[in-house]
């Protein structure tokens, strides 16, 4: 483990990446800790105003502090995508599976896939969210129903090749049970394609999650996202462009530590690709 | 006095090149010397990884650009006004000019080595273009030319069609009318016919004889394939592990093969095996043993660990590379110790 | 040749089922009433009743369905509940700023996107191309809306370049249009030039390893030529493929800098419709804009067909 770890690191840039996720997972899972002020305190007298002593990144339209407000968005906005990558991965692992190992079955699901991925990305997303309604929960279904057909396909492919290794035909002349196959033989070896969407999909949720509130259309704007704070100081960008600038540097700093992440973990369990890299 | 058949065309001194990978550095070729002379074939010879094509790929400057390489040595070549150029330090662009025109390279892969989507006669005129100046008609004709050289049935049909539309006898022919094209006075061909069918190797190996004779060219032959070598090359360099263990004209190196590993070689030949005595089933002759890795070299002579005559001197140090008289050279102490006791 | 055509539309037209029943599924699924909406909170039951029977809303689901799929086949998307008329027309008449504005995006893209990523493949490895790969995967990070906020406050509120939202008065020139589609399609074009430099560089990496780049440089070819006219046209198809790609993604960026910029196109439309439960307009929308991103993965495939002469189905 401390091998693959020193391998991961060996560029430098994905180590920083590594360092820069992990403080702001930090700072906004131990944000009470860290925030001087509670980000709900408004404080009308100083709205708007630049970064300060008192407060790091300024205040937002309602006087509340920016730096406060982020961390504790933070959570939201970080939670929200970690679910989603995680329902993507279980449920896009399992159509995945089923569609590259039971050869009947594929056509179908993948037509499916296909009509799943055929709309944009965020149309989708706004779509799901417009049915199940506003809320915390239903934005995490809608963005895991977005990203699965993409996982399913990144699965299937390596199932498809991993199907016809050799050690698998053993498995079945031996007359092990179809499901032992895929848990204990195939899926092993699709841990690391899948880690690397993990990574990447979890970017895309931030994201879209942040798309979708500034949109409206996301989380109710009570609930302090990341997205739902563009949203709300967007009509004041004139007078401090803090109140958009800050929430969105947070988006961006996530996002690119996870995507140069996946990148590393990609080149690090995939060698072959590297030559094309 | 100096005679234009007997000045090298080109003479080879020294040659090292190194790759500095992660793993320490790679001495692929190293303290490599021959000449070749002109109209005649040189032969250099050896299993994979003796560094045979990177010698030519050194030569010609066509290193892959993203290894980091340390070149050592001169080669000097006499182009067609009779200057004399060293290849390794010549600017690039006038290495451009020599490459494709005064030496032309063909590799052993027919099947990828055209670009796919560009006629053929678009592929040579390109060379004529880029070399002679030719205008698109003229540089056309040529290629039209050139087809009809290397004996491509339908030449004028062949020159719009795609390479893909040829199998791969007619498309090494094509590699070699394109190298051809420009008139070089030196061809280095590495491994042409490695990929052929047996009986396409003949006709393509008749093939450069004759465009030898007809236009005096000199060959640079690279191949693992002795018997090719016996009857198309005129001298032959045997080389192991980055180095020449043994030179000679073909003749001589065939009937008295002096060094252990190309006495190995010519063993392994089905033709040459001894006759079979006492019982049990007749098995192939094997040289031993594998090459060493490049990253752990052996201390002396590269061969010893694989080699049936080694005494204690041969692990001590690199043999030198000795002329043995008559035109030949060998590197390896037991012809040194013939040599000192005659 | 023309069996291939036959089955890849016959793919595609199942493609499109499911997507018309995925569509009117997901929108009848949805909570809230577009009729109380429209009616507002002094409609009673009967008004109600009689504007849901007005617009066949009464019926049961399955034939609902029925009766859209019946209209669809005559080219009907049916009536918008909220704009007073047919989805076609309302679909048609916001057609233009999204085009222009996904159209100058990708050619944004494309411009920044391709040459960077043959420079990096070119000189692998050094600054300029760690300087491009990070460049890229920062345009992949950054959202839409907040990079068009900052550039609307840079270049419209603070320099006056540009105004700031909108798309013109009904009689304005082409030219002017385009002046008000610049920030964003600047916006569309710079985050997802992100892509094709990656796809560019990966193609280009690919192809400069082929054997005939080596044997065009063993003629004497200069490193130059070799590279866009030797290896660029072997590059293409995965070039072509990320481009056609980005078109159709320029669909869905468009619904995020539609809303930023105030552009009446389609995706401010189907924003709209969707918080106002408009049905008829969603379902229209997401079928038309699936089917166009059919339609151009179809166009991307014969593209290929153009470019590679080995290709032949």
């Amino acid at each position: 483990m401390g091998l693959l770890l020193r391998k991961l690191f060996r560029r430098r840039i994905v180590l920083l990446a590594a360092l820069v996720l992990l403080t702001v997972v930090l700072i906004a899972m131990a944000a009470q800790w860290v925030t001087p002020y509670d980000p709900n305190d408004t404080a009308v007298l100083e709205r708007l105003n630049a970064p300060s002593a008192s407060h790091y990144l300024g205040t937002d339209e309602l006087g509340r502090d920016l730096f406060s407000r982020i961390a504790f968005g933070g959570r939201y906005s970080l939670a929200i995508a970690a679910l989603t990558a995680f329902g993507a991965i279980l449920g896009g692992t399992l159509l995945g599976l089923v569609a590259g190992f039971f050869r009947r079955l594929d056509a179908p699901l993948m037509r499916i896939v296909d009509a799943m991925m055929s709309l944009p990305d965020i149309l989708l997303a706004i779509a799901l969210v417009a049915i199940l309604g506003p809320s915390l929960l239903n934005v995490v279904l809608a963005l895991v129903l977005v990203y699965t057909p993409r996982v399913a396909r990144v699965v299937r492919a390596s199932t498809l090749v991993v199907r016809e290794l050799l050690f698998v035909e053993a498995a079945r002349a031996l007359g092990i049970a179809t499901w032992r196959i895929l848990w204990r033989h195939i899926l092993p070896n699709l841990l690391s394609p899948i880690l690397v969407q993990a990574s990447f999909i979890f970017a895309y949720a931030i994201l879209a999650e942040a798309a979708l509130s500034f949109l409206g259309v996301g989380v109710p704007p009570e609930i302090p996202t990341w997205g739902t704070m563009v949203a709300g100081g967007q009509q004041y960008a004139h007078q401090s462009l803090g109140v958009v600038l800050y929430p969105g540097l947070a988006i961006i700093l996530t996002a690119l530590s996870l995507q140069v992440l996946g990148d590393g973990v990609r080149d690090l369990l995939d060698p072959r690709l590297k030559k094309s890299m | 006095m100096p005679d234009a058949m007997t000045t090298p065309r080109l003479q080879v001194r020294h040659l090292s090149t190194t790759f500095h990978t992660d793993e320490g550095a790679v001495h692929s070729v190293a303290e490599v010397s021959f000449d070749i002379l002109p109209g005649r074939t040189t032969a250099l010879v050896g299993e994979s990884g003796s560094g045979k094509s990177v010698t030519s790929l050194t030569l010609m400057r066509l290193l892959p650009r993203t290894a980091r390489t340390t070149v050592a040595g001169s080669a000097l070549f006499v182009d067609r006004s009779g200057q004399t150029v060293d290849l390794l330090s010549l600017p690039e662009r006038q290495m451009r000019a020599v490459r494709g025109n005064q030496i032309a390279m063909i590799f052993q892969e027919p099947m990828t080595s055209l670009n796919p989507v560009f006629t053929i006669g678009e592929q040579i005129a390109e060379s004529v273009r880029l070399h002679k100046g030719a205008s698109h008609a003229e540089a056309l004709a040529r290629a039209r030319q050139m087809l009809d050289l290397v004996e491509i049935p339908a030449a004028g049909q062949r020159l719009h069609e795609y390479p893909h539309q040829l199998s791969g006898g007619m498309r090494q022919r094509v590699m070699i009318a394109l190298a051809m094209a420009c008139d070089p006075t030196l061809l280095i061909a590495d491994e042409p016919t490695t990929a052929l069918d047996v009986t396409i190797q003949a006709q393509i190996l008749e093939l450069m004889r004759k465009l030898q004779r007809e236009m005096g060219t000199s060959i640079l032959f690279i191949t693992h394939n002795l018997g090719v070598v016996a009857h198309h090359a005129d001298e032959v360099a045997v080389m192991y592990a980055g180095r020449i263990v043994e030179a000679a004209p073909v003749r001589e190196l065939f009937a008295a093969p002096r060094h252990p590993y190309t006495q190995g070689l010519l063993a392994c030949l089905p033709g040459k095996q001894p006759p079979h005595r006492g019982t049990g089933p007749r098995r192939l002759y094997a040289i031993r043993g594998q090459v060493s890795s490049p990253l752990a070299p052996p201390p002396g002579c590269a061969f010893a660990p694989r080699c049936d005559r080694t005494i204690p001197r041969c692990d001590l140090a690199m043999p030198e590379l000795l002329a043995d008289g008559a035109g030949r050279q060998t590197r390896c102490v037991l012809t040194e110790a013939t040599q000192e006791a005659a | 040749m023309l069996r291939y055509l036959a089955s890849r539309l016959a793919g595609m037209l199942l493609v499109l089922a499911i997507v018309a029943v995925l569509v009117f599924v997901l929108t009848r699924a949805a909570s809230g009433d577009p009729i109380s909406v429209l009616l507002g909170d002094q409609a009673t039951a009967a008004d109600i009743a009689r504007v849901q029977v007005q617009y066949g809303l009464d019926r049961p689901l399955p034939v609902q369905f029925l009766y859209w799929l019946k209209e669809l086949a005559q080219g009907n998307l049916g009536d918008s509940i909220f704009l007073q008329r047919p989805v076609l027309q309302a679909l048609a008449e916001r057609a233009e700023p999204t085009t222009l504005l996904s159209l100058l995006a990708v050619a944004i893209a494309t411009v920044i996107g391709v040459p960077c990523g043959i420079v990096g493949a070119v000189f692998r490895g050094r600054v300029i191309d760690q300087v491009f790969t990070s460049l890229a995967m920062l345009g992949a990070s950054i959202p839409s809306f907040w990079l068009g906020l900052v550039l609307m406050q840079l270049f419209a509120v603070s320099l006056g370049w540009f105004p700031v939202s909108g798309y013109g008065d009904p009689g304005a020139t082409l030219a002017e249009r385009l002046h008000y589609l610049v920030l964003p399609a600047t916006v569309l074009g710079l985050l997802n030039s992100a892509l094709i430099i990656r796809f560019t560089r990966a193609s280009m990496l690919d192809v400069l390893g082929e054997d005939y780049v080596r044997t065009a440089r063993a003629k004497g070819l200069g490193e130059w030529p070799v590279v866009l006219k030797h290896a660029l046209r072997n590059a293409l198809v995965p070039i072509v493929t990320v481009i056609g790609l980005t078109v159709a993604l320029m669909i869905g960026g468009a619904v995020v800098t539609e809303t930023v910029f105030g552009l009446p196109g389609v995706g401010s439309l189907v924003v709209n419709a969707v918080l106002r439960r408009d049905y008829p307009v969603i379902q229209g929308a997401l079928l038309v804009i699936a089917a166009i991103y059919v339609v151009i993965n179809f166009l991307v495939d014969l593209l290929y067909m153009a470019v590679d002469p080995r290709v032949k189905y």
